[in-house]
């Protein structure tokens, strides 16, 4: 058990920091995530609708892309969608820290051809969460 | 002395309430993720004298579509159906060897399960009391059996807890309650309960611990033949001159209440988790073909729905194929049910009015993850006579369940490697399927050690990864269905919603069809007092 753990660790040293899509992620145990930057947030959880590169997705609906999003340039959206959702995609205040949706959110609005340079904060982040 | 008896009793007491507390709270918290009512369904329902010539369009050939589409050509309607997939059923999926399943994204997954062998990614059970659901399988002749819930063989399993080691189900059920048991009886008779009981209460009471709890005359929960015949013996009995039964040791009461082993126990005692429970034969899409027959010919599939328009003359829907060639089409009807899951329903151009269109947009649909996983031979029944049911561990992957069908069968076999909701089922959904595979082996093998060999193919699904769903199902919240439940159900112009989403039963195909009987059935008195349709 232990020594699972470890290798775990371990591993997730190696593991290079723009390398998540392809190797074994650290899985979260506290119930909540326990990802601590937002590269980790965005390619352990985001990813899984709007995919690896932003791209977003078709099927009998869609997944927003992300990358080149010109809807980011005012960051209380982007933390709106995170914190609380809207339609189909659920919030994630249940899940993530105030201080883990700024990191992601910043992430997001940094990467992906997103080059927005007001960084976001956990105060930002508590005008909308409100705790 | 008396005192220090006393405030060790009182501990214990409120360890002992600490510990059901938890329990109850719980099952509060799982309740209202699917709530724990009796299907409302009447067995006689039939609809008849459509006014001639009015038509009703289906949107989605999942069980509520078709639900509709039967009973509302029953009753006279002229019915159309537009289905995204090449095939019906929508959640109610089955997956066999040789099938493929592309996903959001683009990641294909070729299913490689021997024959006979398969996964339902979505509902994969069906309570006694969901009977809507069976009377139509018994109408259509779907072959059930019984789907082994709870499993006192199975394991119970944490990382945390007697050094990462499974324990067996009915030795922590057993434990659990025989612990509780001695507990009570010492408050009893450390009178820590006289002001609650009269003497005869408390004689009483001790007398229903000893039985429930396999008490011994001291009101002890020890190593004993009576504890045995509850949690399993060391050494069962035989015959002949085989060793006679030797007891086992009953788990440390603080090891077990640290565990929190025992909160897996009272899942099985869940309304909807209670004996019996069935499976269709072969699959949940049994029961999606059992409808096929009866309606497919209705069916227009590969139509992905871009458009619902409305006026008082009639409904317009715009569709074009699902892989996105070719030109809109349109197909117009008199009335229209939409089954569409509202993750994709929100995303469309739709006339309806502003609170029905906000109902629509208030429902963000649940996350959650299944893997089935096939290994060279069914060890679970070979190495440790686990017959269906289902094992629990703290690791991602939640749970593991047996197939309860073909025991005992040689060759191989599929089992489910994990089933998760919560953060660690986005964590999979993020990942590519194979890594999903990967992973659910790594965290069953701690569990089944034979994981490591005897493990061959795998398949796996997270719902938003779902093309045609986006999401495993509506997950409505006590405010959420106080403001927007009843907008969202009303007969809005010639436009009604049908769906688990628009039910109090949500993920459970019970939901599904409930909720497309009384959308049908209102749907229709509505109709039959308009004034005809121009």
């Amino acid at each position: 058990m232990r020594r699972f753990f470890a290798t775990g660790i371990l591993l997730s040293i190696l593991v290079s920091a723009s390398a998540f899509a392809a190797d074994a992620p650290q899985l979260s145990t506290s119930g909540k995530f326990d990802e601590t930057s937002g590269e980790a947030l965005f390619h352990q959880v985001c990813q899984g609708c709007h995919m690896s590169q932003a791209e977003g997705s078709h099927g009998a609906g869609t997944y927003p892309t992300l990358a080149k999003n010109p809807k980011l340039a005012a960051k209380i959206y982007p933390i709106y969608m995170v914190t609380s959702g809207q339609g189909g995609m659920p919030g994630f205040k249940k899940y993530m820290s105030d201080q883990q949706i700024a990191m992601v959110v910043d992430y997001v609005r940094t990467h992906f051809g997103n080059n927005y340079s007001d960084t976001v904060t956990v105060e930002d982040v508590r005008t909308v969460s409100q705790r | 002395m008396q005192e220090n008896r006393m405030t060790l009793s009182r501990r214990q007491v409120l360890n002992w309430i600490g510990v059901t507390a938890g329990a109850a709270a719980m099952y509060q918290a799982m309740s209202s993720l699917s709530f724990a009512a009796e299907s409302n369904y009447d067995r006689s329902f039939a609809l008849s004298g459509a006014p001639e010539g009015t038509s009703v369009l289906v949107l989605g050939a999942g069980l509520a579509g078709m639900t509709a589409a039967y009973e509302l050509r029953k009753a006279g309607y002229q019915v159309k159906v537009l289905e995204f997939n090449a095939k019906p059923g929508g959640r109610c999926w089955t997956l066999r060897g040789g099938d493929r399943f592309t996903e959001l994204g683009g990641a294909t997954q070729h299913c490689e399960f021997d024959k006979g062998l398969y996964l339902n990614p979505g509902p994969w059970r069906i309570p006694y009391h969901h009977h809507a659901v069976l009377d139509y399988c018994h109408k259509f002749g779907v072959a059930l059996e019984p789907f082994v819930q709870v499993n006192y063989n199975a394991m119970v399993h944490s990382t945390k807890a007697f050094g990462g080691k499974p324990q067996r189900y009915r030795e922590v059920q057993a434990d659990f309650q025989g612990h509780v048991a001695e507990l009570l009886s010492k408050a009893v008779n450390q009178k820590a309960l006289d002001q609650a009981l009269t003497q005869e209460d408390r004689e009483r009471l001790l007398e229903v611990m000893r039985s429930w709890g396999a008490l011994d005359a001291n009101g002890s929960y020890r190593k004993s033949l009576e504890t045995s015949l509850r949690r399993g013996f060391a050494v069962d009995t035989g015959g002949g001159l085989m060793p006679e039964a030797v007891p086992s040791e009953p788990l440390d009461r603080k090891a077990l209440l640290d565990s929190n082993l025992w909160q897996s126990i009272a899942t099985g005692q869940e309304y909807e988790f209670q004996t019996s429970i069935f499976q269709p034969v072969g699959g949940m899409d049994m029961i999606a073909r059992a409808f096929e027959k009866q309606v497919g010919k209705l069916i227009r599939y590969n139509a992905k729905v871009t458009r619902i328009q409305q006026s008082d003359k009639g409904v317009t829907v715009t569709f074009q194929n699902s892989d996105g060639a070719g030109d809109s089409l349109q197909e117009n009807a008199d009335w229209c049910v939409c089954t569409l899951p509202l993750s994709i329903l929100g995303q469309l151009p739709i006339d309806v009015s502003a609170p029905m269109m906000s109902a629509i947009r208030a429902v963000p649909y649940e996350s959650s993850v299944k893997v089935g996983l096939q290994f060279k031979r069914r060890f679970w029944e070979q190495d440790e006579h686990i017959y269906g049911g289902i094992s629990y561990t703290d690791t991602p992957i939640g749970r593991i369940s047996y197939p309860s069908a073909d025991y005992g069968k040689p060759g191989k076999g599929v089992l489910l490697g994990g089933y998760l909701f919560g953060p660690n089922s986005y964590e999979f959904t993020a990942m590519q399927p194979e890594m999903r595979v990967k992973k659910a082996v790594e965290y069953g093998a701690l569990v089944h050690p034979q994981y490591t060999s005897e493990f061959e193919n795998g398949i796996a699904v997270g719902w938003h990864r779902v093309p045609w769903t986006n999401g495993c199902y509506g997950l409505w919240t006590e405010e959420s269905r106080q403001q927007h439940y009843k907008n969202l159900c009303q007969i809005d112009g010639r436009i009604v919603l049908a769906g688990e989403h628009a039910s109090y039963i949500p993920a459970w195909m019970e939901g599904a069809i409930l909720s497309s009987l009384d959308a049908i059935k209102r749907l229709h008195t509505h109709i039959v007092a308009s004034p005809k349709a121009a």
